[in-house]
């Protein structure tokens, strides 16, 4: 067993960012987010694994940071909260554009606009239609406790280079700010620059050497007919991983007869409305989501369908319910119940929802 | 494209351009000075012997296609953006040469506070700076260099200060920050004024190398096509009317 602290969600993303050997990191801060960035200047690990961090003059700096970095085949990351992430979205296109790797945290907090410091689930749209302009995917996992904080941050590296995209952990205040016990995994070396070489000359700036042409990372395209072969080979990724890489938890779902599908921390608070409901008689399951994109759409409708309706209980004002449904087509009936704003439910008031919208 | 293939031999090679340039005709406009200075680069990265360790940030707008002419490796960054990019390049890579190769629209306007911060930072690159006082790529409209006066697409009358401000002086404004090392204006048209463009690129190239700080080389420079002219009156008109609004020389060397 791996070394067990008492950790906060955002100090873990720095933990597992210097452990998993990332190579740089490139930040801005923000509120419920900026304990990542000071927990890395705390640990300093430039002096330890060699891994950079930058305080960037904006969000905007720093997700063209992750795309100067990870355009050179090194492992990058960034973090941020929801106004942040919108700053950042011209970024992203340009690193699924480019196929780049990279990881972008995102601690939502509530919204429109400069919104509040509390947590909220309403950045889900953004980001499972990848937030910036054009035809492009992000994958994007949900951690629901402080361990996955860690672990996922070691997973999105992996799925980041497997399809030479950006990865985005959603995660949200609740998270980000509690404390947890977690279990540290060993620390893994940085890839070293002859590594890298090996494993991504082919298309990273590494420097061009005698025995290869020029490395260009761009996105950019004059001919439409290029530009629409090149969205056709991005989209056969997207559906590799669709096929690969969906993953989600079931939760008590065996002899459910009502069905509650909700992420991340909204996911934990509806495992304490299942134990209400099942303690007043009524058979409740859960499916969570763990990957919002690609979605678990497949399982949401085998599990639905064996059963009467399906609460979809969010952070928002509806948002993932609708791919709930797409994904149930009408099977039976998907109610979404949410509260907004930075405003979080207990699981007393998920339960009245769902009497209310499902069990009736 | 159309391919232009020149055959090469021993009667008429007078002259061999640099390998780092590569074969590709270029997309400039005749008169343009972006060849000019691409050249350049090109020649001092096969003279410094470092093309295995250059690595190029190009911009948007017309330069945007310089990856097509050098034989480096390129990242082509968001508008605005070479800054950033280029400082990730640079902290990862510590040992390489790294430059951004940007237009006045690029830097001076839409890219200010990455290009500010960079050099804030002092990071230990190279920063060649296109200034014709115009967007070229999008048609001849007014960047934050247009001279007041001066006619462009999206100030059809001449720029008016009352309407658009003033011509923004990048140049003077970063020689004030103590991590930029190197800050010179250089020009491109005359055969006296690029042999000192190239000694200010080998010195800019040769500081990053050296960690010695930012060096910021801008050039002074034509789009004849946006200013409406002939590759001849362009330069004349940049002599007579941009050179004394952004002089040229040395502006700190340290």
């Amino acid at each position: 067993m791996g070394e067990v602290k008492l950790m906060k969600g955002n100090e873990v993303i720095a933990e597992a960012a210097i452990r998993c050997g990332a190579d740089g990191y490139f930040g801005y801060p923000i509120t419920p987010q900026s304990e990542v960035m000071e927990t890395l200047m705390e640990r300093k690990p430039w002096e330890t694994t060699g891994m950079v961090v930058v305080q960037a003059e904006s969000e905007v700096s720093s997700i063209n940071m992750v795309y100067g970095g990870a355009a050179c085949g090194k492992r990058v990351m960034t973090s941020s909260s929801s106004p942040g992430i919108s700053l950042m979205c011209e970024g992203l296109t340009y690193l699924a554009g480019a196929e780049l790797p990279c990881v972008v945290v995102n601690v939502t907090r509530g919204g429109p606009g400069l919104g509040t410091i509390q947590p909220a689930q309403s950045d889900y749209n953004q980001a499972v239609k990848g937030g910036g302009h054009g035809d492009y995917k992000i994958i994007v996992l949900a951690p629901a406790s402080v361990q996955e904080m860690h672990d996922f941050v070691f997973d999105a590296f992996d799925l980041a280079f497997k399809y030479r995209n950006p990865v985005m952990i959603l995660s949200d205040g609740v998270i980000g700010q509690m404390m947890e016990k977690v279990e540290l995994a060993e620390q893994r070396p940085r890839w070293t620059d002859e590594e890298i070489v090996k494993m991504h000359s082919s298309w990273a700036c590494t420097g061009k050497t005698a025995d290869r042409e020029g490395n260009i990372i761009t996105s950019l395209e004059l001919d439409p007919y290029a530009q629409e072969q090149f969205n056709y080979k991005i989209f056969e990724k997207y559906a590799r991983c669709e096929q690969e890489d969906v993953r989600f938890e079931e939760y008590m779902c065996d002899d459910a007869d009502y069905l509650i599908v909700a992420f991340g921390s909204s996911a934990r608070i509806c495992k304490e409305t299942i134990a209400i409901a099942r303690a007043n008689g009524h058979k409740v399951g859960l499916i969570r989501p763990i990957t919002l994109w690609p979605f678990p759409s497949k399982k949401i409708a085998e599990v639905a369908q064996k059963t009467k309706g399906v609460l979809v209980a969010e952070l928002n004002m509806g948002q993932m319910v609708d791919d709930v449904r797409l994904a149930v087509n009408g099977a039976v009936p998907v109610e979404h119940y949410g509260r907004t704003g930075g405003a979080v439910y207990t699981p007393d008031q998920v339960y009245d929802a769902l009497k209310n919208k499902i069990i009736k | 494209m159309a391919e232009y293939i020149v055959e090469k031999t021993k009667e008429n090679l007078v002259y061999s351009k640099t390998p780092v340039l590569k074969d590709n005709v270029m997309h400039y406009c005749p008169g343009c000075s972006h060849g000019t200075i691409h050249k350049l680069i090109a020649e001092v990265i096969e003279e410094m012997g470092v093309q295995d360790k250059t690595i190029g940030v190009s911009p948007v707008g017309c330069s945007v296609f310089a990856y097509n002419y050098l034989h480096i490796d390129w990242i082509q960054a968001a508008h605005g953006r070479a800054a950033a990019v280029a400082t990730a390049a640079h902290r990862l890579y510590p040992e390489k040469l790294v430059f951004t190769y940007q237009g006045d629209g690029d830097l001076a306007a839409i890219g200010t506070a990455e290009s500010i911060h960079v050099c804030n930072r002092g990071e230990s690159i190279a920063v060649f700076y296109v200034n014709n006082a115009i967007y070229g790529m999008t048609g001849g409209q007014m960047s934050p260099n247009t001279l007041i006066g001066m006619k462009t697409a999206t100030c059809p009358y001449g720029r008016d200060p009352q309407l658009h401000g003033y011509p923004y002086k990048v140049a003077n404004f970063v020689c004030q920050l103590p991590g930029v090392c190197y800050v010179t204006r250089q020009s491109v048209h005359t055969p006296a004024a690029v042999r000192k463009a190239k000694k200010a690129i080998r010195k800019a190239l040769e500081n990053s190398l050296a960690g010695k700080g930012l060096s910021f080389v801008e050039f002074v420079a034509t789009c004849n096509s946006g200013w409406k002219m002939s590759p001849v009156q362009a330069n004349k008109w940049m002599e007579e009317n941009l050179v004394p609004e952004y002089p040229l020389g040395d502006i700190k060397d340290e």
